[in-house]
């Protein structure tokens, strides 16, 4: 399996690794992917009290370029508003790293854990609002 | 990371050719060219000579006579040859059930795949989570239209040595054709064919020292044996297997199996010497799991599962040694390895095995830059793993609830 430059750059050097408190009001969390598939990915987002993602972790059990698509999305992320966040879309993290055919459920996966990371924040704000 | 070539450690997939055998095969490539089945010349004659040599030193290895010894292109025509020219032959008196393993290679599941095509029956055992065979098991798949048994020597996944003599006995006492593929065993295990009740054992000659392309089929004598010809033509080899005989090839392998036999008692201590090292320096690594049995096992081959560490990423991380992955990454998806599923072992704990196979070449400095590279690559693959991070939070991740896709 040849994996593009890029890809070995973030398995090589991976952005962001490690975990937020996902307890906390600001923080959401998304873990998709199952074990027995091969990929398990759990990325956590961190937001301002401007709605701004101020911070993004990861944690990735699966192939390099399942690594590299949850590190490239940290990058990404930062910076952005829910909205923004949920909108970046797998062909886009497919066509930076060069993901061969067979590599692209993991720019998948990677899209599919940034909207319930987003989908698990918005229920927590959701409801706090109702609380308050 | 580094320019050099990788450490090899896949002595199982194939071994560099022994210096000594490389210097007795090319004099017959350049010099001794004749046909040995040339009888009119010396040319002919000499490279007749050389064959019968290098099937004697064969037959020496396994204590067996130079006349039971077949050429073949490598223990997979040995085992088409074997399983096919048996079963074919002996199906109209005896019947066409045949028994063998899920763990066997593919060269003999898939021709007995092939058989049942033909209207032959089989049944695959599967071994004991150690990869032995429960002999009980084995019986009871005896029917009586059993016409043919299949069984490797050494299993060239997990190194694990069946119990040969026991199984043979009850393929004797059932009036069964007895095969065994032998591709993993030669100058690893004592192999001693005038005591063995083995019928057909089949031989490679690049797992041993010996070049590519050449390998060898027992044929027992006594009681004789019979095969149907899978390959027609001249009537080489006695009408088994036609084809002009490889001169050099067979040289080399008959070299080979030589050394081998000279040197493999020696050998063996010392790669068991490596294999204990590199067992004591990877188990320091929290959850790994050895595949197959520890006892029943050849010293030259260490297969690893690594928990909560994916398969495809840890055959990157250790790109700077040459070894083998439970995952057969082909080019669509990534394969669990059969054996060590039928093992019992979960699709994640295949997945993240390795098989480490030491050889005549590895030194201690390498065991040593191995163990190393592992501790840290895992180290640092965990570092990355949710799972990992689940498991030292305490949590059963059998009981997760995961997002299918």
């Amino acid at each position: 399996m040849a994996y593009s430059d890029k890809v070995l750059d973030h398995y090589e050097n991976p952005r962001n690794v490690g975990s937020l408190d996902k307890n906390a009001s600001n923080v959401g969390t998304g873990m998709v992917g199952a074990p027995a598939c091969g990929d398990v990915m759990k990325l956590q987002i961190q937001v301002n009290e401007a709605g701004i993602i101020e911070d993004a972790k990861f944690k990735t059990y699966g192939c390099g370029s399942a690594i590299a698509s949850s590190s490239l999305v940290t990058e990404w992320l930062k910076g952005k508003t829910l909205d923004q966040a949920a909108e970046i879309k797998n062909s886009a993290i497919a066509e930076e790293l060069a993901l061969p055919p067979v590599k692209i459920h993991c720019s998948v996966l990677a899209e599919d854990a940034i909207k319930a990371a987003v989908a698990d924040l918005k229920s927590k704000q959701h409801g706090s609002k109702e609380a308050a | 990371m580094s320019d050099r070539e990788p450490i090899y450690l896949d002595y199982s997939a194939t071994t560099p050719v022994d210096p000594r055998v490389a210097e007795k095969m090319i004099p017959y490539i350049t010099e001794h060219y004749g046909n040995p089945a040339s009888r009119s010349h010396p040319y002919g004659w000499t490279a007749e000579k050389a064959v019968e040599n290098a099937r004697e030193e064969v037959a020496r290895l396994v204590n067996a006579d130079p006349r039971e010894i077949v050429w073949t292109s490598g223990a997979t025509e040995s085992n088409n040859l074997a399983i096919k020219g048996a079963a074919n032959f002996y199906a109209a008196t005896k019947g066409k059930h045949i028994i063998t393993v899920s763990t066997e290679h593919k060269a003999v599941i898939d021709t007995v795949r092939e058989l049942e095509r033909q209207g032959f029956e089989a049944t695959y055992l599967d071994p004991e989570p150690n990869g032995l065979i429960d002999l009980e098991k084995f019986k009871a798949a005896i029917r009586p239209d059993t016409v043919l048994a299949s069984v490797m020597f050494v299993n060239n996944e997990i190194g694990v040595i069946q119990d040969i003599t026991a199984i043979g006995n009850i393929c004797r006492a059932n009036n069964i054709i007895f095969h065994v593929d032998a591709a993993q065993a030669t100058g690893k295990v004592v192999i001693d064919l005038e005591t063995l009740p083995v019928d057909l054992m089949s031989f490679s000659a690049h797992k041993t020292y010996g070049p590519k392309g050449i390998g060898a089929l027992y044929v027992r004598r006594k009681p004789r044996i019979r095969i149907e010809a899978q390959m027609h033509g001249g009537g080489h080899e006695r009408g088994m297997r036609s084809g002009t005989l490889a001169t050099h090839q067979i040289v080399a392998m008959g070299e080979a199996f030589r050394i081998a036999r000279e040197e493999m008692a020696a050998e063996n201590e010392r790669i068991r010497m490596l294999r204990d090292r590199l067992l004591h320096g990877l188990q320091e690594i929290e959850e790994t799991y050895v595949n197959g049995d520890l006892d029943h096992r050849v010293p030259h081959n260490l297969n690893i599962s690594f928990n909560f560490v994916e398969g495809e990423s840890l055959i990157m991380a250790v790109k700077d040694i040459a070894v083998s992955s439970g995952s057969a990454c082909t080019s669509a998806s990534l394969e669990p390895s059969y054996v060590l599923r039928a093992l019992g072992r979960s699709d994640e704990l295949a997945h993240s095995s390795i098989r480490f196979s030491i050889g005549r070449f590895t030194t201690q400095a390498d065991v040593d830059y191995t163990i190393d590279l592992l501790k840290s690559k895992i180290g640092k693959l965990r570092e990355l793993s949710p799972l990992w991070e689940m498991f030292k939070d305490g949590i059963d991740l059998s009981k997760v609830q995961w997002a299918a896709h």
